[in-house]
């Protein structure tokens, strides 16, 4: 589970639209520099919100990314939310499949960004929607 | 319905009665809201004709500006609004140039007050009010096309295929990898392969800042479609935290040629073509 303190307000960017996937990407990418993240750790949590960033956008038609620095008092790290109300995943194992797809991409995104981030965390109910919750802390 | 038929005959008299004394005043609003920014001979021409054309309108009875007598002052506000969207202006201050009018009316009925001026006026108001959203509207058309023509400028510009050698070409990709551009991409790349007749096509990605799995199934795509065509694809370009990146994804590129920069790539292309070596060979026996 993640853990620590947020640092400053989080900054929302709603998901709607292919620019918006960009747009959260640059959001990830401003806060992870300001959190001085080292490269490969900032182009690691960029890809991985890239990927669920898209997931959000196709498979939960659209939602919210909440991007936040946060503190856990030994290290920094970023926190970004992924929420939609979309329809949820009904075998999340499955999804986590590598090579697992039901939109015709590679079938990497969910469980490539899960190996991209420190802690991963997805709540998700049939009909409801999904919460993905990853955090990336500096080394 | 804006105003009746009787009002804007009223309208009309106003504006042709009182015609000089009315475009100056309205010009001299008008320049003072564009700060000279247009010269004033180009917004003097534009309130005459604007003015000419509201007295044309109004004399024909208009009563709304949508309406079939309103054809030739719609004309002359969507030019109005398209060269002030051109030149840079904001959208207000676009607007302002037709609003201004209402303040130009207002003090020449001040004058001579009697117990219909305040309804007339509401109802001239309503007119220019309808003429004031034209305007933003076509302001905005005009903007939004803008942005269309540069969008797809800018897919051109980014997006170059190169000949770098006898049977080498190569695409620098700069930029997000959408599926506009991907595509894009790859019909250039394919046609310069006919047409250059390369057997050899490196995709460069240095300037592409995040590689993603949708990023990558574009490039594979794009590398299957060149061996279809009998050309083989090198990926340059590979920065390390990239590499790593795509480790973490678990993306594989199988058998496809990768290296870390351009000139590998193009290295790697000469060595299998006989290039290198023939020119080491060269040096060898001279």
């Amino acid at each position: 589970m993640t853990a620590g303190v947020d640092l400053g307000a989080p900054q929302i960017q709603a998901i709607r639209s292919d620019d918006d996937v960009v747009r959260v990407r640059q959001l990830v990418r401003t806060v992870a520099v300001a959190a001085k993240l080292s490269l490969v750790d900032q182009t690691k949590l960029v890809t991985a919100a890239s990927e669920l960033a898209r997931n959000t956008l196709i498979y939960g038609g659209g939602g919210s990314a909440e991007v936040a620095s946060v503190d856990d008092g030994r290290r920094r790290g970023v926190r970004i939310v992924f929420a939609d109300s979309g329809p949820g995943i009904p075998d999340l194992d499955l999804a986590l499949t590598d090579g697992y797809t039901t939109g015709g991409g590679l079938g990497l995104g969910l469980s490539g960004a899960r190996r991209l981030v420190d802690d991963f965390d997805v709540v998700t109910a049939v009909g409801e929607g999904t919460r993905i919750t990853i955090t990336k802390w500096s080394r | 319905m804006a105003l009746s038929a009787e009002e804007s005959g009223r309208l009309a008299r106003l504006l042709s009665e009182h015609a000089d004394r009315l475009t100056q005043r309205w010009t001299e609003r008008v320049g003072a809201s564009l700060r000279g920014r247009l010269s004033q001979a180009e917004f003097a021409r534009q309130v005459q004709e604007l003015h000419r054309s509201m007295i044309d309108a109004t004399r024909n009875g208009l009563t709304e500006l949508s309406a079939e007598q309103g054809g030739e002052l719609r004309a002359v506000l969507a030019e109005l609004s398209r060269g002030r969207a051109r030149q840079g202006f904001t959208a207000t201050e676009t607007a302002i140039s037709v609003f201004a009018v209402k303040d130009v009316l207002l003090e020449l009925m001040e004058e001579s007050p009697d117990a219909g001026t305040l309804r007339d006026f509401v109802a001239f108001s309503a007119l220019i009010d309808q003429m004031g959203l034209f305007t933003f509207e076509s302001f905005v058309r005009t903007r939004e096309s803008l942005i269309a023509d540069q969008a797809e400028q800018l897919l051109e510009l980014s997006t170059p295929v190169v000949k770098i050698w006898e049977g080498v070409v190569a695409v620098p990709l700069v930029g997000t990898l959408d599926s506009a551009r991907a595509q894009v991409v790859m019909e250039r790349l394919l046609q310069t392969l006919v047409d250059t007749g390369s057997p050899y096509a490196i995709i460069d990605i240095t300037g592409v800042p995040a590689v993603d799995t949708q990023v990558a199934q574009h490039i594979l795509k794009t590398v299957v479609a060149a061996r279809l065509m009998g050309a083989d694809c090198i990926i340059s370009g590979i920065r390390p935290q990239i590499a790593q990146t795509i480790v973490a994804l678990g993306i594989e590129f199988g058998d496809i040629a990768t290296k870390a920069s351009l000139a590998d790539a193009l290295r790697h292309v000469l060595r299998l073509t006989g290039v290198d070596s023939a020119r080491r060979h060269q040096r060898r026996e001279s």
